[in-house]
């Protein structure tokens, strides 16, 4: 008896003094985002990024093309409906070049939010087989958003170019410019978290996907795409006031002033600013609680 | 420090059954109201053992529970259990997609898991690019992967196929490709779930030859889940049993190979079945053998007894006999179907008796699977798996050197000429 005592009492002793490289326990701590594992699969946020890209147009005609076409029709269509026919004002830039910088911003947003937010639900397959630190997922779908708005950032450039070189208008160019990553980064953040947090829901309630679906197309016509916001205080105040609310609406119209007037508001930063760093935090902790065991209810 | 690298102590699993729909969201506000008040979570006092046959009370059920082992470096341990024993939940749990309900798990060292071949492939982008894609998703780095790749593209032997999407490769191809991937992984534990059921017999082969390479040489340790008892007997030294979600027996392979056999199998050397049923079903099955207790002579004569009632006329019918060893090999499959004389085709009762002449099986424990059924791509109407365990003994069969077990599978009659030249 003492013998089997004292056995248990030596390697309870030395179990102790074990180093182990993971513990797997049931619950984990909400805060702990394992960020150094995350760099550690940085090799995979890549891949996963190039195999959007490559694969996206794979047995396509026009290939990479498409990243133009698609904005190019859009704004026309636009410019169409809301400059030609309804003529609604554009503060006084360019009315093509208005369109196209709202569109191009929105659409930004708008991919972020919605391939966030189906991050479990259409990962399922691969999150079941392999662990890997399911951050990396949104992570690589925000960097390969931002590599696409790069591309229609070039596009709009080239638009401009042509306007003053065809048509010899005077287009803005300088330093506001520099605004640009600050506008992108903001709305990555907005974009993460918001998509994180209706991903988190999702994956045992599946509601809010509806939700977002159609929601997503209500949230544009509340956003100041089309129109400067000038317009709609001129119009209605009171709607003015409740469209202040929407955070992307102020980044958007941000944006667009940035640059193409030149125009930066801090001020109108100030709020966007504190909306994203909450949703985010919001939103960490609860894909925290949810990616360890959403394969289970998902 | 101990050998130890992997150590699971008092793990459980608890899964709710049904759809998930209102009634959750009613369970998770009760769950989140007792833990407001500090109570524990009201439903893991429930739950049941996980048999899927008997129906339950509860929606919830514990996959596994109370599961204890360690695994000690370089060991190749298998697991293995009938379906639904908890085999999958457990790696999961162990390859991290999902937590334990209770319990925890210390490893040391790099963990890879291989619960699917070509997790993360994609159909649109060449075997170069998914190489990299799944090696970097299986943990691996880019420059890891850059210094393998030759041999990976070795390995899997599809070097003319490199640069062409995999969605044209032929099955085989992209089996081989994922697989080739995951064997040159350099984790520390390789977790395996059963992969290599796919793929061709010399693929399979090789896979198993590195995979036992992988622990021998390299001291890597295994963790390997199959149905294929050959393939863990080979393999694995030493086994886990699974039953309703928990550890039946471990120990070294082959004890806990018989313990499953033993436990799996219908152990009455007659079949008899009386629940009724508006399909043919069969009632009986004996053997006829030349001794008692299902013990019978090489080279003798054996013949089944089969008592079949048949509630309705059967259009083409297709009665089957397979006899294979206690690893689930078949030797023997013979057959009767309606094309070659009358079977089934009015409703009644039916004794058939099938007879092996001369029944050449080596000595050894065997047992007897029977289906009915339509032709294949029909109905099945009855399959008996492992009835009737029967011995043949080699007594009568004298030889100078006496016989050994395993010997062979089968003595066929021979014919010798031998001259001087």
């Amino acid at each position: 008896m003492y013998k089997v005592i004292n056995k248990i009492k030596l390697e309870s002793i030395i179990d102790k003094n074990e180093h182990w490289d993971l513990e797997i326990k049931p619950k984990s701590n909400l805060f702990d985002l394992n960020l150094k594992e995350v760099w550690k699969y940085r090799d995979l946020m890549l891949l996963f990024v190039k195999r959007d890209f490559v694969s996206k147009y794979k047995q396509t005609v026009l290939g990479p093309f498409w990243h133009f076409i698609q904005p190019i029709l859009t704004t026309l269509i636009s410019f169409m409906l809301f400059n030609v026919v309804a003529n609604i004002p554009t503060d006084g830039v360019n009315r093509v070049l208005f369109q196209m910088t709202g569109i191009i911003i929105w659409n930004y947003f708008a991919s972020c939010l919605t391939n966030c937010s189906s991050v479990f639900v259409s990962n399922a397959g691969i999150f079941g087989k392999v662990y890997f630190p399911r951050l990396v997922m949104p992570l690589s779908i925000i960097i390969s958003n931002i590599v696409q708005f790069g591309i229609q950032l070039l596009l709009l450039i080239c638009t401009m170019i042509l306007f003053v070189v065809l048509k010899g208008e005077h287009i803005y160019f300088g330093w506001a410019w520099f605004m640009i990553p600050i506008y992108i980064f903001m709305m990555a953040l907005v974009g993460l978290g918001l998509g994180i947090i209706f991903s988190s829901m999702t994956t045992k309630y599946r509601d809010l996907a509806v939700l977002l679906a159609f929601g997503i197309q209500l949230l544009m016509f509340a956003t100041a795409v089309n129109y400067p916001l000038s317009f709609i205080a001129s119009k209605s105040p009171k709607l003015y006031n409740i469209i202040k609310l929407n955070p992307i609406a102020l980044l958007v119209e941000g944006f667009r002033n940035a640059v193409l007037k030149g125009n930066v508001d801090f001020h109108s930063l100030i709020y966007p600013f504190f909306f994203s760093i909450i949703s985010l935090f919001i939103g960490m902790i609860m894909f925290n609680k949810v990616d360890k065991t959403f394969m289970d209810t998902v | 420090m101990s050998n130890t690298v992997i150590k699971v102590e008092n793990v459980a699993k608890q899964y709710r059954l049904g759809e998930i729909g209102t009634g959750s969201l009613s369970h998770d506000i009760n769950r989140w109201w007792s833990r407001i008040r500090g109570k524990e979570n009201p439903y893991l006092k429930i739950g049941e053992t996980n048999d899927r046959t008997i129906k339950g009370d509860s929606d919830y059920v514990w996959a596994l529970r109370d599961i204890n082992f360690k695994v000690n470096k370089g060991e190749i341990l298998g697991v293995i259990g009938r379906n639904g024993a908890g085999k999958s939940t457990l790696l999961k749990i162990l390859s991290r997609t999902t937590l334990p309900t209770t319990g925890s798990i210390k490893i040391k060292g790099r963990v890879a898991s291989l619960l699917e071949v070509g997790t993360g492939f994609h159909p649109d982008l060449s075997g170069r690019e998914n190489i990299f894609l799944n090696g970097a998703i299986l943990g691996m780095t880019r420059k890891e992967i850059k210094a393998k790749f030759d041999e990976i593209v070795d390995f899997a032997g599809v070097e003319r196929y490199i640069d062409t999407p995999v969605k044209r490769y032929s099955s085989g191809m992209y089996v081989r490709l994922a697989f080739a991937v995951a064997a040159h992984l350099e984790p520390d534990i390789l977790i395996v779930d059963e992969v290599l059921a796919v793929g061709d017999a010399e693929f399979q082969k090789k896979c198993l030859g590195k995979m036992k390479d992988v622990s021998d040489r390299e001291g890597r340790t295994v963790l390997f889940v199959s149905h294929d008892m050959q393939a863990i007997s080979t393999l694995t030294d030493t086994c886990i049993y699974l039953e309703n979600g928990s550890i039946h027996s471990s120990g070294p392979t082959n004890d806990i190979i018989n313990n499953y056999i033993n436990n799996s199998r219908n152990k009455e050397i007659i079949y008899i079945a009386t629940e009724k049923s508006d399909i043919p079903k069969i009632t009986r099955v004996e053997l006829l053998t030349t001794l008692p207790n299902n013990v019978h002579h090489n080279g003798e004569d054996l013949s089944i007894k089969i008592k079949v009632i048949v509630p309705f006329a059967i259009r083409s019918a297709w009665l089957a006999i397979q006899i294979n060893d206690n690893k689930e090999r078949n030797y023997i499959q013979v057959s009767i179907s309606n094309t070659e004389m009358p079977l089934f085709d009015h409703a009644g009762d039916y004794e058939v008796i099938a007879t092996l002449p001369k029944c050449k099986l080596f000595m050894g424990k065997y047992f007897i699977n029977i289906y009915i059924a339509e032709p294949p791509g029909g109905q099945i109407f009855e399959s008996l798996l492992q009835i009737c365990p029967f011995e043949i003994v080699m007594f009568n069969n004298y030889r100078e050197y006496p016989w050994r077990e395993g010997e062979c599978a089968y003595i066929e009659n021979s014919a010798w000429k031998i001259s001087k030249i």
